[in-house]
């Protein structure tokens, strides 16, 4: 399988990044580690006739600490996120999630930015985002940078609230060093996406892939526990107002039931972890 | 466009489009036939080969990602043609390939696992080696050969059936 013919742009940094994107409108996407974009583009259900190769922007891959939180940059891959030191003191939630993403060939290439912004509804990535808590910092054009909550990012089916002459920049979240945290993905076999998934973090939330056509938060549930119910009550919530898809993995009905358990394990895993 | 990598320790340099996928890069446009193409679709790991230093899915990112870098493909391993590289070895030693398909990939995909985690246990193997599909052996003796050439194989009979 060979992707439709396109022209490639390099971009040598985030401003002429935005400057292509703004030149060539509806008609570019950006490539990042390429792991969502590429094998949409082989099936050609993506035909960009420009791509804008930001792969190379390295000083957009760091985990940093910067007071009482951790940021993250957006080109950041899958295996230095599920490596970080820092993140598996500070934030081991992600780390652990990171390292859910695919298989290692792809953790080496995929990129934090790239799947959040690719904005699938059963990557895994989102759940933790979402759990933490997490603020997106997205670049404009002439320097512009704007904070979005993790829970407005994700605005739709593959849709972002990164605009289409915009660049998610940075990922930014507090230090959870001590925090019960648990991710429970379901799914069949090795590599495949979560039949559905649940993330917790204590003094968080909680974050649901593949229960809906974005990923989302189990109002329900975050809700419950603040009014101090048990996990077990809490999780009876976590399909609360949600209308999760059908397809060959599972139907609706069923994805409610795992929701409900795969959330109701994360908050448990999660108290195992508290101190 | 113009793609300069180094391929095995030799340098390369083609005109391509920039649409040309790393795999058909190797195969073609190189010459190397060792990197297989199997399902194309980033899940068999058949087309694993080493981008500086790390296993990359090779039909899963275009040649022009790769410019400037370092590839090494399983023609590249062998320290000579009388030699095998260890991970070789042990593959023929414990009988780690049937039909050999995936075998050029697995190999990759287990270089560098052990060069991520020199000494790993048989859990390690299974999970490191998930992006890498084989229809013949069920695994057992392709995690046996891996652990072999770490040096971590446990005593006959402590593995699991």
């Amino acid at each position: 399988m060979i992707p439709a013919k396109f022209d490639y742009e390099r971009a040598g940094s985030v401003d002429e990044a935005i400057a292509l994107l703004a030149e060539h409108g509806d008609e570019a996407k950006l490539l990042a580690g390429g792991h969502s974009l590429l094998p949409l583009m082989k099936l050609r259900l993506a035909t960009p006739a420009v791509l804008v190769d930001i792969g190379r922007l390295r000083d957009l891959s760091y985990v940093r600490v910067e007071g009482g939180e951790i940021a993250v940059g957006a080109l950041t891959r899958h295996r230095d996120l599920e490596t970080s030191d820092v993140l598996l003191s500070d934030a081991p939630l992600l780390a652990f999630t990171a390292s859910l993403v695919g298989d290692p060939q792809v953790r080496h290439r995929g990129t934090l930015g790239g799947s959040l912004v690719h904005g699938d509804p059963a990557s895994d990535l989102p759940a933790a985002i979402l759990a933490m808590g997490a603020r997106m910092v997205i670049a404009g054009a002439g320097g512009a940078r704007r904070e979005v909550g993790a829970a407005d990012f994700f605005t739709g089916f593959l849709e972002t609230a990164v605009g289409p002459d915009e660049l998610l920049v940075e990922v930014r979240f507090p230090r959870a060093a001590g925090k019960g945290w648990s991710y429970q993905k379901f799914n069949r076999r090795a590599q495949d996406w979560a039949i559905v998934g649940a993330a917790y973090q204590e003094g968080g939330g909680v974050g649901l892939v593949n229960m809906a056509s974005k990923p989302v938060r189990a109002a329900g549930v975050e809700e419950a526990l603040a009014s101090g119910a048990s996990a077990e009550d809490a999780a009876a919530r976590a399909d609360d107002g949600l209308d999760p898809p059908a397809d060959l993995n599972a139907s609706p009905e069923y994805r409610r039931h795992l929701a409900r358990v795969l959330t109701r394990r994360a908050l448990e895993e999660a108290a195992t972890r508290a101190g | 466009m113009r793609v300069s990598v180094t391929v095995n320790g030799t340098p390369q340099e083609h005109d391509v489009e920039p649409r040309l996928l790393l795999v058909h890069y190797i195969r073609e446009t190189v010459g190397l036939k060792g990197t297989n193409i199997g399902c194309d679709t980033s899940s068999c790991g058949a087309c694993t080969v080493l981008l500086d230093g790390e296993s990359v899915k090779s039909c899963t990112l275009l040649a022009a990602q790769a410019d400037g870098s370092e590839i090494t493909t399983i023609e590249g391993l062998a320290p000579s043609a009388e030699e095998m590289h260890p991970i070789q070895q042990a593959f023929r030693e414990h009988h780690g390939l049937q039909c050999g398909f995936c075998t050029p990939g697995m190999v990759m995909a287990a270089v560098s696992l052990l060069e991520e985690n020199p000494k790993p246990t048989e859990h390690d193997v299974r999970h490191g080696l998930e992006g890498n599909l084989c229809r013949c052996t069920g695994y057992h003796n392709i995690v046996k050969a891996v652990l072999a050439a770490a040096g971590t194989l446990p005593a006959t009979g402590a593995m699991s059936k």
